[in-house]
């Protein structure tokens, strides 16, 4: 698993709500079987037209935020699908950090999955954060995964909350099915004990 | 005396591995669905660590997103990452062993279609699978969610899930569904009411009299879009209806079994005290026959009403509204039943049931579609479709004008050949209205199947209850 412990990036502002998987990597691009390589096709329909053509309206097409590595969104953010497609696109585009108000339960535990750190703070920190990603390129902020701090361009700080054990794997990129099956005598004596209580399952 | 549990709580405490002192829990997980899009880089995974399948006997995969849904597929599929995404799938079944439903097989259908229809799930199963709508298995009072690909590898490798306990919550729908009125009304007006983010960290018990009214496949539909509303997983309690319909079914218990597994399903209910840190109340009979007009699921207005303005919304759904207008092409104030479509889709795993393709056909029977309407049914699985050969729909839907198809995803997300055009509108009895969804630019509608079936006869959306 990917690691994330602090980052001093360029975030980019993209104040909309709901922000859903489908926008986030259209399904023309789960058909593939690996995954890498999804990042050209990030917010594919949002970034391009039909041939192709970047729509420079779009965030991460703005000459400012092309190098974004920190993601600052609405509320709500990657719901829909459970498609880990999203974040892996997320990820090979360049972002490690998304910061939103709230977070759909399934894209937020593939983020950790994948070296990505989704950060939930109330709607008004957010906010300050969003101005600041608004200043462009120059305003760069830290994200602090140690300390569980944001610092912004203008040095103020925020703390953010995140769960022990997903701070542990993502500080320390471990595998987490490694770590489960350092468990497996529990999980042997579960399925003994079931196959007891419950022999149809 | 123990305190008291909700359903979930009780379900959660039975599959219980273990248990570190910040909460962080390793569930055990019953039953593992698998399809063709979110499972090949889990199977590479195990196959790059030199690990196996724990529990082969539990996991069963069927492909459904990508299938083509016509007639002719046997030929096989033309679009090549499609194929090989299928070939991956067939190969891994047989490379791991797992229980497989191949193309080919009558029994092939959507994945959550499938589970259900062959006894794999039951009361007090915790499920899951690669896919969001794996909520729909809650009907049975089995506590099913969504994964990512990751915890798909997990799943196969452990046959547990690390989770952190979500809370719990309860939506009630009291009273009786006035006529007209369906399970797919019900789950939308929930999530109209409580925003696609009203159950983020929840889980939502639904119970009330009219939910406890609802056959299998209605309660199916209710649970299968509690995901819509953030929901982690939906749930409702087993009954007798329940045990009805899970009796005889290839995979559920047999003799003696089913004995001591009715035993224990019959304690899976939600104790009187229980505490609940959300509670949501709906009276059944103010629930009308519904669309969405945007482009969230929470985008719900009774067929009666008419397009919103920005304005009526405060918050970041302002410049959410306009931008759905926008991209939906729908003008404030317009009534809903004045809306034109093109085309009308019936089917996925939320309405891709017999019941659903019964009320179909209860609104089609002996009329024609509006001319020059593009309409599909494509059903939820190969037995589904069987039976509605049997029950002679499949002739009421074609001398309708319909096409009649295999079964799979279809135009429910539309990774198939079954797509919109862009600005293509679309009646659909799917899940989720989200921008492409249905294909590029495509503008979709949701709504029952009734409600689609009414739309394809008059091209415009229609109130079902004005049909006769
Ligand atoms: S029918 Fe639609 S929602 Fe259901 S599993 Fe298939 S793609 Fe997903």
């Amino acid at each position: 698993m990917q690691k994330f412990t602090t980052l001093t990036g360029i975030a980019a502002p993209m104040p909309q709500i709901n922000v859903d998987t489908d926008m986030i990597i259209p399904k023309q691009f789960l058909k593939t079987i690996k995954r890498t390589g999804l990042g050209v096709n990030l917010f594919d329909e949002m970034r391009f037209d039909r041939d192709g053509n970047e729509n420079p309206d779009f965030v991460l097409n703005k000459p400012q935020y092309r190098d974004a590595e920190i993601l600052v969104a609405g509320e709500n953010f990657g719901c829909g699908s459970s498609r880990e497609h999203a974040p892996w696109a997320i990820r090979d585009f360049g972002i490690s950090c998304v910061i939103a108000p709230s977070f759909a339960d399934i894209f937020y535990n593939n983020c950790f999955k994948n070296g990505i750190l989704p950060i939930a703070l109330p709607q008004e920190q957010v906010d300050i954060l969003m101005k600041d990603a608004e200043k462009g390129a120059n305003a760069r902020m830290t994200v602090d995964l140690e300390t569980q701090e944001i610092t912004t361009s203008d040095g103020e700080v925020i703390r953010f909350e995140v769960d022990a054990f997903k701070k542990h794997c993502l500080l320390n990129g471990l595998d987490d099915i490694g770590l489960t099956l350092e468990k497996a005598a529990a999980i042997d004596s579960f399925e003994a004990r079931q196959g007891q209580a419950r022999p149809w399952v | 005396m123990t305190a008291p549990k909700t359903l979930y709580d009780k379900i959660w405490d039975a599959h219980l591995v273990h248990e570190a002192e910040d909460g962080t829990s390793l569930i055990y997980i019953d039953r593992h669905l698998v399809h063709e899009v979110t499972s090949p880089q889990a199977f590479e995974g195990l196959r790059m660590a030199g690990r196996t399948v724990r529990a082969p006997d539990k996991t069963i995969a069927v492909p459904d997103h990508n299938v083509p849904t016509t007639l002719d597929r046997a030929g096989g599929i033309t679009n090549e990452e499609s194929r090989i995404q299928v070939e991956a799938l067939d190969s891994n079944a047989a490379e791991f062993g797992v229980h497989y439903y191949p193309v080919s097989d009558v029994r092939q259908g959507i994945v959550h279609i499938v589970g259900p229809e062959q006894g794999w799930t039951l009361p007090g199963m915790t499920v899951v699978c690669g896919d969001s709508h794996t909520a729909t298995h809650g009907a049975f009072g089995a506590l099913a969610h969504g994964i990512g690909t990751s915890e798909v590898e997990h799943v196969l490798a452990t046959q547990t899930l690390i989770q952190s306990k979500s809370k719990n919550m309860k939506v009630e729908i009291t009273g009786t569904l006035p006529p007209g009125v369906t399970a797919k009304d019900i789950t939308l007006t929930v999530i109209g009411r409580t925003g696609t983010a009203g159950g983020t960290g929840h889980v939502i018990e639904y119970c009330g009299e009219a939910i406890r009214a609802l056959s299998m496949e209605g309660r199916m539909t209710v649970c299968n879009m509690a995901i819509e509303g953030g929901a982690r997983a939906g749930l409702i309690a087993p009954d007798e209806k329940t045990f009805e319909y899970i009796k005889g079914r290839p995979h559920a218990p047999k003799g003696a079994q089913w004995e001591t597994a009715l035993a224990w399903w019959k304690t899976l209910f939600s104790d009187e005290d229980a505490h609940w840190d959300k509670v949501i109340t709906i009276d059944a009979s103010e629930i009308a026959p519904v669309v969405t007009w945007g482009t969230s699921p929470e985008d719900v207005l009774p067929i009666t009403g008419t397009v919103p303005a920005p304005e009526d919304f405060t918050g970041g759904k302002v410049e959410a509204a306009r931008r759905a207008l926008d991209y939906m092409g729908l003008t404030p104030g317009t009534p809903l039943s004045e809306v034109e479509i093109d085309t009308v889709f019936i089917g996925s795993c939320t309405n891709g049931r017999i019941e659903d393709l019964r009320a179909v056909a209860d609104v089609l029977k002996g009329k024609k579609i509006k001319e020059g309407l593009r309409a599909m049914i494509v059903p939820g699985s190969g037995l589904v479709r069987a039976q509605a050969e049997e029950e002679g729909l499949a002739e009421i839907f074609q001398q309708a004008g319909f096409e009649w198809r295999l079964a799979g995803c279809s135009m429910c997300l539309a990774m198939n050949p079954d797509q919109l055009a862009p600005g293509e509108r679309c009646a659909s009895t799917s899940n989720r209205n989200f921008e492409g969804r249905q294909g590029y630019k495509g503008r979709t509608h949701l709504m029952s199947p009734a409600m689609a079936a009414a739309a394809a006869l008059t091209g415009r959306l229609t109130d079902v209850r004005e049909m006769n």
